[in-house]
């Protein structure tokens, strides 16, 4: 199995101080604790059929049987049998299931980390209905609590649950907003003590496409809404959610949750960042023990609201035939398929869809923290190809999306393969075809 | 007691004790774990969600349009092979006999020999299920003896069935005997095994498929 390169002591997390034994230990019970009746029932429904290969693109792209998804949950299949099922005395007394060892789990990491975008696409195609990624995400926060993060997610995790920014930067990421601000010639609402609508960002908007962030604040101006983003509140990323660190997943959102509640926020606003928007949308009320008590908005589908209640006024974009690439987070898993496509019509883009879109599209490759993990490049990279064929096959000039670390990905793609696609942001099409009044400088 | 009369005397009795017991203990187990309650705004109403679910039922009984390429074929194999156990199983004058003297209910059967062209058609798809297991790399990697046993007393049934239709291999009562004995080994193995497949099926795809409409989500 390939997959023992995971195994190489630079991929583990400082917990790997740990001995195999605790951490082996810590990783079963971790599961055992959270397993619940709902996963109990997705792992025992599984009928070994392996069709969830076949919608998996890290599969579809090596035909390698270790890619198919629910094979990635199989030592916690195996813990489960032993450590929770209805006949789990049975199981250990017989020892039909054998324990989990150290050595096992760790090369899964190259199974549930580096070859799992998190994208649910595999959830879609289970004849027993089984939600295939919901299983994978719960396996990974076992991995976590065993040691057994990849370093890069386990690092931002740690950084950004101590200090609000996964990695340090040069200035305070306040002060860059208001550089950004500044330098785009738009107010960067900011610190505001009360404000209808809270806003964050993603970081990797600040530190590789200001002009999104511009375009944010941009259309807010339009939309005259009384907005803020909140120095301690500010990034949208969770790299808990990533890494599989539930404790630091929770107290990620809660520095977002604190600062929408302190600023009487009645919208919490999710920028271009599938990930982020899945963790505060569908995640975060539970990690905060009760409902929030605001709402939680894609950015799109708060466009496309202000567009139907008539406040937001697009002109015709200048883009020749568009394809769009759907962020799973929000599309596939979030719900957000539409509103994206009511902001393209409205700004007349010619819309060329792709072979797999909407709810089945292909995930770009880099989500589920899969970007930020260094060894995994190879393998991203040849998973990709299926997905930038698909765009070449629209034939579109322009390539939209909204998601950053969807737009990260394809640029990379573009320096890796010489490909010759460029992708833009969604929002920031929006903000350059602005009219009326508020139109951007 | 001869053999036929254990077989669907003392026991069935104890087969189905083990079956019904069995199958009970499966489910109650699941609600003896935590149930967690999802504290997120839902997308949809109670009444829309409840609705995906039920159509997630029915939607999952064949693959997507964007996967049919890929998987069709293989589903179509395995719907095939149990559209012709349910047709032997249920529509088999003898069957639904001994179904209505449980029951007390009955319904019309189809003619022995239309039966006994689905059982050896049934048979044959079975085999290749298996070969597919076999040869398939990704099933392959995912099975275990548990398949391969599933697999192996649902053949036997269907087998020794057929020889005791055709009267093949020894007297009729003993093959019956053998026949209905291969039943009761396939009940008591029923709760241990994936054959509670046939109980999870219908709920899974309701609640995963109401999950996923809860949040507007693709399903």
């Amino acid at each position: 199995m390939s997959s023992a390169r995971a195994t190489d002591s630079a991929s583990l997390a400082p917990a790997e101080l740990r001995t195999p034994e605790a951490r082996v230990a810590g990783a079963m019970s971790g599961f055992a604790q959270e397993i619940g009746a709902l996963s109990a029932f997705r792992l025992e429904s599984c009928i070994h059929c392996g069709i969830c290969a076949d919608a998996c693109h890290f599969y579809i792209a090596t035909e390698d049987p270790q890619y198919t998804p629910i094979w990635k949950v199989e030592p916690f299949k195996q813990a489960y049998k032993r450590e929770a099922s209805a006949f789990a005395p049975l199981v250990r007394l017989l020892g039909l299931k054998r324990e989990v060892k150290a050595g096992q789990l760790a090369q899964w990491q190259h199974l549930l980390f580096d070859s799992c975008n998190l994208c649910g696409r595999c959830s879609l195609i289970c004849p027993m209905g089984i939600d295939v990624a919901a299983l994978i995400e719960q396996a990974r926060h076992a991995m976590f609590d065993a040691g057994l993060a990849p370093k890069e997610l386990y690092e931002k995790a740690a950084h950004q649950q101590a200090t609000g920014q996964p990695e340090p930067s040069a200035e305070p990421y306040r002060d860059q907003l208001q550089a950004i601000g500044a330098r785009f010639g738009v107010e960067i609402p900011l610190d505001k003590p009360e404000a209808e609508i809270m806003l964050c960002v993603p970081r990797t908007d600040i530190e590789h496409y200001p002009s999104a962030v511009a375009s944010l604040a941009r259309v807010m101006q339009h939309l005259g809404r009384s907005c803020t983003f909140r120095s301690d509140g500010l990034v949208a990323e969770n790299y808990g959610y990533y890494a599989g660190g539930k404790q630091w997943q929770r107290e990620i959102s809660l520095r977002l949750i604190d600062q929408a509640i302190a600023c009487k926020a009645k919208i919490l606003l999710v920028p271009e960042c599938g990930h982020a928007y899945a963790a505060l949308r569908w995640e975060a009320a539970e990690l905060y023990g009760k409902p929030l008590p605001f709402k939680v908005l894609q950015v799109t589908e708060f466009l496309a609201g202000e567009l139907e209640a008539g406040r937001l006024r697009l002109g015709t974009a200048v883009t020749g035939a568009a394809t769009f690439q759907d962020p799973c987070e929000s599309v596939r898993k979030g719900g957000v398929k539409e509103a994206p496509r009511m902001l393209m019509k409205a700004m007349g883009v010619e819309l060329r869809e792709m072979k797999n879109h909407g709810g089945f599209s292909f995930c770009c490759g880099g989500g589920g923290g899969v970007l930020d993990i260094e060894r995994a490049a190879p393998l991203r990279y040849r998973t990709m190809e299926t997905k930038l064929r698909e765009i070449d096959d629209t034939g579109a000039a322009t390539f939209l999306t909204s998601c950053s670390d969807c737009r990260r990905t394809f640029d990379d793609a573009q320096a890796h393969f010489s490909w010759n696609k460029t992708p833009q942001s969604l929002l920031e099409l929006v903000a350059a075809n602005l009219t009326g009044a508020g139109r951007a400088i | 007691m001869n053999l036929l009369d254990f077989a669907r005397g003392p026991a069935l009795k104890a087969a189905i004790a083990v079956f019904c017991l069995g199958v009970a203990w499966r489910i109650i187990a699941f609600a003896l774990l935590r149930i967690r309650f999802d504290l997120n705004k839902p997308r949809a109403s109670v009444f829309k969600y409840m609705a995906g679910g039920l159509l997630t039922v029915g939607s999952r009984s064949w693959p997507h349009r964007e996967f049919i390429g890929r998987t069709g074929a293989g589903e179509a194999l395995g719907y095939s092979y149990h559209l012709g156990l349910f047709a032997v199983v249920l529509l088999f004058t003898p069957h639904i006999l001994f179904l209505g003297s449980l029951f007390g209910l009955t319904w019309p059967g189809l003619p022995s020999s239309l039966i006994t062209v689905i059982s050896v058609l049934t048979l044959t798809l079975f085999t290749a299920v298996l070969f597919r297991r076999v040869t398939n790399p990704v099933m392959r990697m995912l099975s275990n003896f548990d398949d391969y046993f599933s697999w192996f007393i649902t053949m036997l049934v269907l087998v020794t069935g057929l020889a005791a239709t055709a009267h093949i291999g020894a007297q009729y009562e003993t093959l019956l005997g053998i026949h209905i004995l291969s039943v009761d080994a396939l009940l008591v193995w029923f709760p241990f095994g994936k054959l509670m497949h046939a109980f999870y099926i219908f709920p899974s795809r309701a609640i995963n498929g109401a999950l996923l409409a809860r949040k507007g989500a693709t399903s």
